[in-house]
């Protein structure tokens, strides 16, 4: 049963194998080995509550919503609405007009790029993104600058990854209109200030876009604390399925924002005369949105509720830091990604030994991790690598699966090294 | 059965000498590290091939009407896919090369392990070295 409330979780002290256990896809092996999932910052595992609300979905609630005078309607209409109101608890919003759901931080910054973009960007304007932006967070404002005769301008990094503020300042320039920049960064792992860009940025009144992605399941966001004007994360990456997002931004923004596509729900009136549009959020919610997959993301968001979080995000850094340092003995590796506030993400390279073979290799041995420039190709470019090895953890990873990727990486070093 | 058939046999044979996919894997490193590096003057653009993760460099030559293969690549897994299709593609008349099937791949498991952009590289590969075949078949015809 699909119930309109949150159930009842306690929230509990955090121990790995409790909370591994609500996670059963990691219960299998890999090439007769025991399987090792450490690609959490492509996507995370999703617990058994999640599977289980997409499952009660569609045996007991299927409907289209909203428009429905009918039962199965309503009670659909009623589970999808309660979520947009967890959404808001989640990240702290001031109102559910403020929450847009999307197919993920990619749309959500489309939909910003092209609505708010294509209205208030002119020739000569600059878009200030970072350098370690994924490309999801450069290529959407690519194309609208190209169109209006703007300019994506990157701030630069250094050689930890630590991003240049000094050089933010200094580009925060009066022909910057937007500022849309990545909280934590997916291949690198970089944690970037963004209160302190949000803040630099309003002096100016420069509205500011952070991309959460990969800081959501992480850490607690408090959209008003923040104060910044849009915030983006996809439900993937937070235990909830795929194919869902959020888009949060500032009423006052939205409701000053044009339609991002036009269709069934984000109407007020059609006719061949005109057409007014609905209100907020579903302005921007054209034709019937993804009602599982956003019931999904409710039920992520409750299992995340009954998370220790601060307990989770401290044993996640623990992996990561021992990771770091059993790496750092292996002749010839070095760490990509140094900087000293980070997330639980080890990127790294290895002297005459290509990311992808070593990557293959540990996946032989039943080990999942990342090769390759991670969608962050200005990243590569500034430190001039062709990619890494990343891998990325979780509160349900284990000691035990961190020295395993270890040896696969000793092993794997000997072997392609012979 | 053709030239290139048998060969394709053998090596099929090989492979069912080993357990796992982490024996394989090894075995194609093996083969990579073995194939004889291409020479710097070939390494050139026009001889890379596009659609694969990493760089891959094709060079093509005939001698007596048989096609010959040299290749390089900065992952030696690659270089030991290169090795395999080299040994069976190598040496071998134009008119073959463009009607090999090239079985061995699905037989000896290697595309069930490789994601979609990497399978597509090989396909690239494969695409590329019948190319050639087919541009010196012409050139000679």
């Amino acid at each position: 049963m699909i119930k309109s409330t949150a159930p009842e979780i306690k929230p509990r002290l955090f121990k790995v194998e409790e909370l591994r256990a609500d996670f059963p896809v990691l219960f299998q092996t890999a090439y007769n080995k025991p399987l090792v999932y450490l690609d959490n910052a492509a996507t995370s595992q999703k617990p058994q509550i999640v599977i289980d609300a997409l499952s009660d979905y569609y045996s007991t609630c299927n409907a289209n919503i909203h428009r429905g005078v009918h039962f199965l309607s309503q009670k659909a209409s009623q589970a999808f609405d309660d979520v947009r109101t967890k959404v808001k608890d989640y990240i702290g919003a001031g109102s559910e007009r403020e929450i847009i759901f999307v197919r993920g931080t990619t749309e959500a910054i489309n939909l910003v790029a092209s609505s708010w973009g294509r209205k208030n960007l002119s020739a000569g304007d600059v878009v200030l993104v970072t350098t370690m932006e994924h490309h999801s967070n450069i290529v959407p404002w690519q194309l609208i600058c190209a169109e209006k005769g703007a300019e994506v301008i990157p701030v630069p990094m250094d050689d930890r990854g630590v991003l240049d503020m000094q050089a933010f300042e200094t580009l925060l320039t009066d022909k910057v209109k937007f500022v849309s920049v990545v909280h934590t960064s997916n291949s690198l792992g970089t944690i970037n200030p963004v209160d302190v860009i949000v803040q630099k940025a309003h002096e100016k009144n420069i509205p500011v876009l952070v991309d959460a992605a990969q800081a959501v399941a992480h850490e607690v966001i408090d959209v008003q604390a923040l104060n910044c004007d849009f915030l983006a994360f996809s439900g993937h990456k937070m235990f909830g399925p795929t194919g869902v997002g959020v888009l949060y931004g500032k009423e006052k923004l939205l409701e000053a924002m044009p339609p991002y596509q036009g269709g069934g729900e984000m109407i007020a009136q059609v006719s061949f005369a005109g057409t007014t549009f609905n209100e907020l959020p579903y302005k921007f919610e054209a034709g019937t949105p993804n009602i599982a997959d956003v019931i999904g993301l409710g039920a992520a968001i409750d299992y995340m509720n009954g998370v220790d979080r601060a307990a989770a995000a401290d044993w996640e850094l623990s992996l990561m830091r021992s990771t770091a340092e059993q790496l750092s003995t292996i002749p010839g590796i070095r760490l990509i990604g140094t900087a000293p506030h980070k997330a639980a993400v080890v990127s790294f390279v290895v002297d005459g030994v290509n990311a992808l073979d070593l990557g293959m290799y540990l996946d032989t041995l039943g080990i999942a991790v990342r090769t390759g420039h991670h969608c962050t190709q200005p990243v590569m470019d500034r430190l001039g690598i062709p990619g890494t090895i990343r891998a990325s953890f979780m509160f349900y990873n284990t000691q035990q699966e961190v020295d395993a990727l270890v040896v696969g990486v000793r092993k794997g070093i000997n072997l392609l090294r012979a | 059965m053709s030239n290139i058939a048998a060969i394709e046999h053998e090596i099929v044979e090989d492979f069912d000498l080993f357990d796992d996919w982490t024996e394989k894997y090894q075995y194609i490193i093996e083969l990579g590290q073995q194939l004889k590096p291409l020479e710097a003057q070939y390494k050139t653009d026009d001889r890379k091939i596009t659609g694969c993760q990493s760089s891959v460099w094709l060079h093509a030559y005939t001698k007596d009407g048989l096609v010959f293969f040299e290749s390089d690549s900065d992952s030696t897994f690659v270089k030991g896919e290169i090795a395999l299709l080299i040994k069976v593609l190598s040496g071998q008349a134009p008119e073959e090369i463009i009607k090999a099937e090239l079985n061995f791949i699905d037989a000896i498991g290697l595309r069930q392990h490789m994601a979609v952009t990497r399978a597509n590289g090989l396909a690239s590969m494969i695409k590329q070295m019948k190319l050639y075949a087919v541009g010196f078949q012409s050139h000679t015809a």
